[in-house]
């Protein structure tokens, strides 16, 4: 083989895997559907994590509210990344924070709260994620956050960052 | 305010400095017989004494918790620490890039100051090398992760600092791997300016030796923190879980290795020159691949810092310039070997072995770690690969490795004398063979790969003390290594196969009984700490064998981000580590209690330093 082929061929290969990693990257971007802004909460029924008690849309708002749906699950790395944010807005009084446990186990799910503290106030089961992808999910973690009229007016998928922090800090304001 | 604007326009000026080097490395380049170099070495010294202060800056914004900066918000908090409010600095994205850099720039200094007698075009192409890495690792720092953002309205408190990341063998493990990873930098920028400039040879292989073996004992020392770390506080037991971000400080271990083995073939035959060349390149790429995979948020793992596809973007285009830079330069310059089919049945051909292996371990684990991705982008399925995977197919080719390993070292140079060693060989093989399969009968059927593994190890740790006691002192820090190595992989295989756990509940006041130990819980006691509250349990463990022991693990409450962890108790002793991890249940009384015991565990540790010190002494050795 000549060096040239050599080279050509070697040349390809890193070409190839450049356009792999650069597809990979691209598909971890972060997008909000504008279409589910301003839509009523959809209707649910949801076991709760502790106590089995079955809740439904309407027992998760408080009067006056701004109510805050975090889906997250044990197994999910970013999820420990945006624990500490959810901490932090817990101390916020106009803030009611709803969790949704996402394909995971009751134990696991235990052991991670147990572990980093509980932001929540609820915690809801979802175990096979039907609900998750009806409210409009695409994977953990995502977070709703709907006004005191049951609607939504902000979606943040994937982590919480410094950035989608503070925005929700303005909408508490 | 001003600390961020001085370290902001610190850096700013590094970058302005580092295109003037670049400038100026063009200009020798082409007007051989003009000197530029002594403004070359005045502009480095400059761009050095610059980035100090910018890094100096950040380290004063951190202790001083200056919150207007966004980094230390981000990842302080008053309450933390001094010591980590100091390792804070390099605990995060924005200021390990800046160590990064900080490192880079010292390293080619010192790189220029030690080797001032070599010839002038080859150094300032090493140099040249060195600033494009540089100026890359600048811009990208600049761009996409500016250590010094300012956020207004000043926050009153910080975030925190992960309490998972403050330990002590974790504030120093990435500077110490950094110092590894730039050091292959050097090897990178010198292989090439020594292709370029036709040099590749003997002198040239020994001169780089001294940077290849300096940067293949950080990088041992930081793979081993990281591992110390792993076991001592994230409370899982084990020391090396095939984590992605493990794996990839791995990688550029291995070709370091494979390097420095091959470096002394190239000293002392002039041979396998585009091999050395190759690895050289391959190490320093791999480097910047982990940081690529480690902060594009590709891999999901432990050591994941935020995601941002931009930085990921970044990363990726920079590292396939390097690797199609010096991939069109290594075709240009390199030329054949015309003695390579001299290879004989000595030393060298049991490098070259040695090598191959290198590169097979390096493969599995490579693939491995990316497959991954490649298989979510073609197929788009999520698959995770786990311990069996390279459990399975590492140690099916580590026992000829062993034996290969056990037998090569004994080889000489020039002429071996086949039948002595030949001889010794075979007799230390059988008393091996015997040694593992009376182990075996006597502990218990365990499978027959594990005891052939065994008898590779135990071939292995006697030929290497058979080495070390020999009587002449010629290559004795290489002995001390491979004897390292054998006694790593001894108490590797003894830990994973002796190794107990148990799970189970107690209340305070219970006792659990295990075959031959008992585990009593006494009491509980709760004080307060500086930044947490501690919750420790005593428990009490009886044996018929040993003197009891009382171990005490905690579960701490951070206030600052509030994250409960606990921490496990160990007790170490030469022949087995003791392990209690605890965790409270909800709504109940009961503990979960995680009880280990782990043979040989320290002398795991034990032995990397033993490898290290045979590193450390070839260093100081080869100056003389």
């Amino acid at each position: 083989m000549s060096s040239k082929i050599k080279f050509i061929s070697i040349f390809c290969f890193f070409i190839f895997c450049f356009f792999i990693f650069f597809l990979s990257l691209k598909d971890s971007k972060k997008y909000t559907p504008k279409a589910l802004i301003n839509k009523k909460i959809i209707n649910f029924e949801m076991k709760q994590l502790e106590s089995n008690e079955i809740i439904t849309e309407n027992d998760i708002f408080e009067i006056n509210k701004i109510t805050l749906l975090n889906i997250w699950s044990s197994w999910c790395l970013p999820c420990r990344d945006e624990h500490k944010y959810l901490t932090e807005l817990k101390m916020n009084n106009k803030l009611n924070m709803v969790g949704i446990n996402y394909k995971d186990k009751k134990k696991n799910a235990q052991n991670f709260l147990n572990e980093f503290g509980n932001p929540y106030k609820l915690i809801l089961v979802d175990e096979d994620g039907k609900n998750s992808i009806n409210f409009g999910a695409y994977g953990v973690p995502e977070t709703f956050i709907y006004n005191s009229e049951k609607k939504l007016i902000k979606k943040i998928i994937g982590p919480i960052d410094l950035k989608s922090f503070n925005e929700i800090k303005n909408i508490l304001k | 305010m001003i600390l961020s604007q001085i370290g902001y326009y610190s850096l700013v000026f590094v970058l302005a400095i580092s295109i003037l080097i670049l400038f100026y490395c063009f200009k020798q380049l082409k007007f051989l017989n003009k000197n530029y170099y002594l403004n070359l070495i005045n502009l480095n010294f400059l761009q050095s004494l610059l980035v100090v202060i910018s890094f100096s800056s950040l380290i004063f914004s951190f202790l001083n918790s200056q919150f207007i900066n966004r980094t230390v918000y981000e990842n302080s908090h008053t309450t933390k620490p001094f010591f980590y409010k100091f390792s804070g600095t390099w605990g995060n994205h924005e200021g390990s890039l800046l160590l990064w850099i900080l490192v880079l720039i010292i390293f080619s200094l010192l790189f220029l100051f030690t080797s001032q007698k070599k010839e002038k075009k080859y150094l300032t192409l090493t140099l040249l090398f060195q600033q494009i890495i540089i100026l890359g690792f600048l811009i990208f720092t600049l761009v996409t992760s500016n250590p010094f953002d300012i956020i207004f309205p000043i926050p009153n408190e910080g975030l925190g600092l992960n309490p998972i990341l403050q330990d002590p063998a974790l504030a120093v493990h990435p500077p110490i791997l950094y110092i590894g990873y730039v050091g292959c930098s050097i090897i990178f920028s010198s292989s090439l300016a020594a292709l370029m400039s036709q040099s590749v040879n003997g002198n040239w292989a020994s001169h780089i030796k001294k940077w290849a073996i300096v940067s293949w004992i950080f990088l041992t020392v930081g793979i081993m923190l990281g591992s110390i770390w792993a076991y001592y506080e994230l409370g899982w037991g084990g020391f090396w879980f095939w984590d992605p971000v493990e794996n990839v400080s791995l990688m550029p271990w291995l070709t370091l290795t494979a390097l420095i083995h091959s470096l002394a073939v190239i000293e002392k035959k002039s041979q396998l020159k585009g091999w050395v060349i190759i690895l050289s390149i391959s190490t320093f790429v791999l480097s910047v691949a982990g940081t690529f995979l480690v902060r594009s948020g590709i891999l999901n793992s432990i050591h994941t810092f935020a995601n941002d596809p931009q930085r990921g973007i970044f990363i990726l285009i920079f590292l396939f310039l390097l690797i199609f830079l010096s991939l069109v330069i290594f075709f240009k310059f390199y030329k054949q070997d015309l003695n390579l089919n001299k290879l004989t049945f000595t030393n060298d051909l049991s490098i070259l072995i040695n090598n191959w292996f290198m590169m097979y371990f390096l493969s599995v684990v490579l693939i491995g770690t990316i497959y991954p991705i490649f298989l979510e982008v073609i197929n788009n399925t999520k698959i995770s690969v786990g311990p069996p995977f390279f459990n399975k197919l590492i140690s099916i080719f580590l026992i000829p490795f062993l034996l290969f390993m056990g037998f090569g070292a004994s080889l000489g140079w020039l002429k071996s004398n086949f039948k002595k060693i030949y001889l010794q060989n075979v007799v230390l093989f059988f008393v091996s063979i015997i040694t593992s399969s009376y182990l075996f009968l006597f502990i218990g059927d365990k499978g027959l790969f594990l005891s052939l593994i065994m008898g590779g190890s135990i071939y292995l740790f006697l030929a290497t003390i058979r080495d070390l006691i020999k009587k002449n002192k010629q290559n004795l820090s290489q002995r001390i290594s491979h004897f390292g190595f054998s006694l790593l992989v001894l108490s590797i295989l003894f830990n994973s196969i002796f190794s107990e756990e148990h799970n189970f509940n107690l209340n305070v006041g219970d006792k659990f009984k295990l075959e031959k130990e008992t585990i009593f819980f006494q009491n509980i006691s709760m004080t307060n700490d500086k930044n947490f509250k501690k919750v420790e349990g005593i428990f009490l463990i009886q044996s018929n064998n040993y003197k009891d022991i009382i171990l005490k693990p905690q579960l701490r409450i951070y206030n600052q981000p509030v994250i409960i962890t606990s921490e496990a108790d160990i007790l170490s002793t030469l022949y087995s580590d003791n392990f209690i991890v605890m965790n409270k249940i909800d709504d109940s009384n009961m503990f979960n209690i995680r009880y280990q015991k782990k043979p040989l565990m320290i002398w795991i540790w034990i032995s990397t330093i033993i490898i290290v010190l045979g590193g450390t002494l070839t260093f100081f050795k080869d100056r003389k």
